[in-house]
Parts: structure tokens; sequence; C-alpha cells
């Protein structure tokens, strides 16, 4: 499983605009690599990544073989109110890698 | 001293072959790349019709990297986030890996700045280009050059 890390302050003032960085851990393999036997490896790779506050879309990224391996973003978004900022990681199986954060904004 | 005339033709002859078989080979070698022409095409349909503005966005990318498995690339554009004015999104493409595409990064007025950051593969020294789309339907451009001394995409697994 794919293991991530959120970075989002704590306590906010209403208004303000936060810088939210997140990172998982991905192959990332473009499918442009041969493996030992000249065979290429099917391409591997996170192609979307959504933040939503109180189930809100605020930032969304597509994503593609050209972003290093642990896909490293950070964006912002205004502190509106306190709550919970949902990220979401799907990759080119379908599968989907959840994290949550909390925020108070005063 | 007399030089010997077909010596002397043997030997650009052989210095012929020797290069034509050079050649031949770095054409054979050379692996399948997005051309800036590839480039233009994805660009282009982003783009549609509309005209591309020199300006407002700001790239933060190290002129020369060691290596490109990992380039940091941050982007801020100038523009206010508002309901009415806003970045709608921001593309980066790139010139000489196997695909032009790079990211597209959809923002809103919730996202109260137009700053976003991420690393980057390059497999070569080369332009990134960044495209910002303002709610407005215009687009703003810049680009950065990237040398880049150990590639990344193409490698073998070790």
């Amino acid at each position: 499983m794919a293991r991530a890390l959120i970075n989002v302050p704590k306590t906010a003032k209403r208004g303000q605009v936060i810088e939210i960085k997140t990172l998982i851990s991905h192959e990332m393999e473009t499918g442009f690599r041969p493996d030992r036997v000249g065979k290429l490896i099917p391409r591997d790779i996170i192609n979307t990544f959504v933040c939503s506050y109180n189930g809100i879309e605020v930032f969304r990224a597509d994503l593609h073989p050209a972003i290093a391996a642990n896909p490293f973003l950070t964006f912002t978004t205004v502190a509106t109110e306190s709550g919970v900022l949902d990220f979401k990681w799907t990759d080119d199986d379908g599968k989907i890698f959840a994290e949550k954060a909390n925020i108070v904004v005063e | 001293m007399m030089t010997d005339p077909t010596s002397q033709r043997r030997t650009s002859r052989r210095r012929f072959i020797a290069g034509a078989g050079a050649l031949s080979l770095a054409l054979t070698l050379r692996p399948a790349d997005a051309t800036p022409e590839s480039m233009q095409a994805a660009i282009r349909e982003v783009l549609g019709n509309a005209k591309l503005n020199q300006g407002r966005v700001k790239i933060d990318v190290p002129p020369l990297v060691e290596n490109g498995n990992t380039v940091p690339l941050s982007i801020a554009v100038e523009s206010p986030m508002t309901e009415t004015e806003h970045v709608k999104k921001i593309h980066v493409f790139n010139e000489k890996n196997p695909l032009p595409q790079v990211a597209t990064f959809h923002l809103g007025p919730r996202s109260g700045a137009a700053r976003v950051s991420t690393r980057i593969r390059l497999a070569d020294t080369q332009d990134v280009v960044v495209i910002a789309e303002m709610s407005d339907g215009t687009f703003w451009t810049a680009s950065a050059n990237v040398i880049v001394t150990l590639a990344a995409c193409n490698e073998d697994v070790i």
C-alpha cells in the first residue's frame, strides 16, 4: 500500500490562503523503460490527484509519466471553514489511495 | 615526401564507412521522442483557436540539473483568484520526453492563489513550457530551458 505524507496547517484564519503539500510513495513506472531482457515494463502511474475541502473539489491534477516517482504536489486553498480535507490519488489500475486531514478555521 | 594517392583514398573511404556506421547506429538508438512538433500539436489541442500570450506565468526550475529523474518545478501565475477572474488550468509541456504532456493542474477561486509545485522527469536538455488558461478564455505562457546531465525515462533498470 502506498504511503502518503500530507502537510496541512492545523489551524488557520478564515480567508487565509494555506499551502498544502502532499507526497505519496509510488513507482510511477513510465512504460518506456526496458527490463533486463529488453522488454518494456508496462506503464503504471498515478494519473489523477484530487483534493476536496468538506466534499467540494478545490484542486485536481492530471499527471503523466513525466511526473517523478513518488509524486510530490503543493498547491494552495482558501481556509473557509473548519472541516476535513480529503486527498485521493488514482492510478492506472483504478486503484485509489485516500488520505484525510483536519483543519480548524478560526 | 610523396604520399601514395591510393592510401589516402583508402583512409577517406574507411573514414566514410566508419562515419556512416556511427550515424546509422545513432539513428537506430534514438528512442521515440516527443519532438517540438508533437509538443506544438499537444499545445494546439489545449489552445484551440485561442491566441497564446507571453507573460503572467513564472516558472521556477533549476537551469542545470544533474539528475533528470527528479527536477523540482514551481509555477506561479499572476492573477486574481476571484469568482469572475481566476486561473482555470495550468498546463505543463516538454519538448523531448517520450510524451509531450507533463501535467495539468485544475484551479479555481477556492485556490486563493495560482501557485503549484511538483517534481518532474526530463529525458534530455530541453525547454519546459507552461500555459495558464484563464477564466476569461485567454492563455498565457512562459518557458524555461533546463540542461540535464543524466536523463530520465529511457534508462535501463538496474
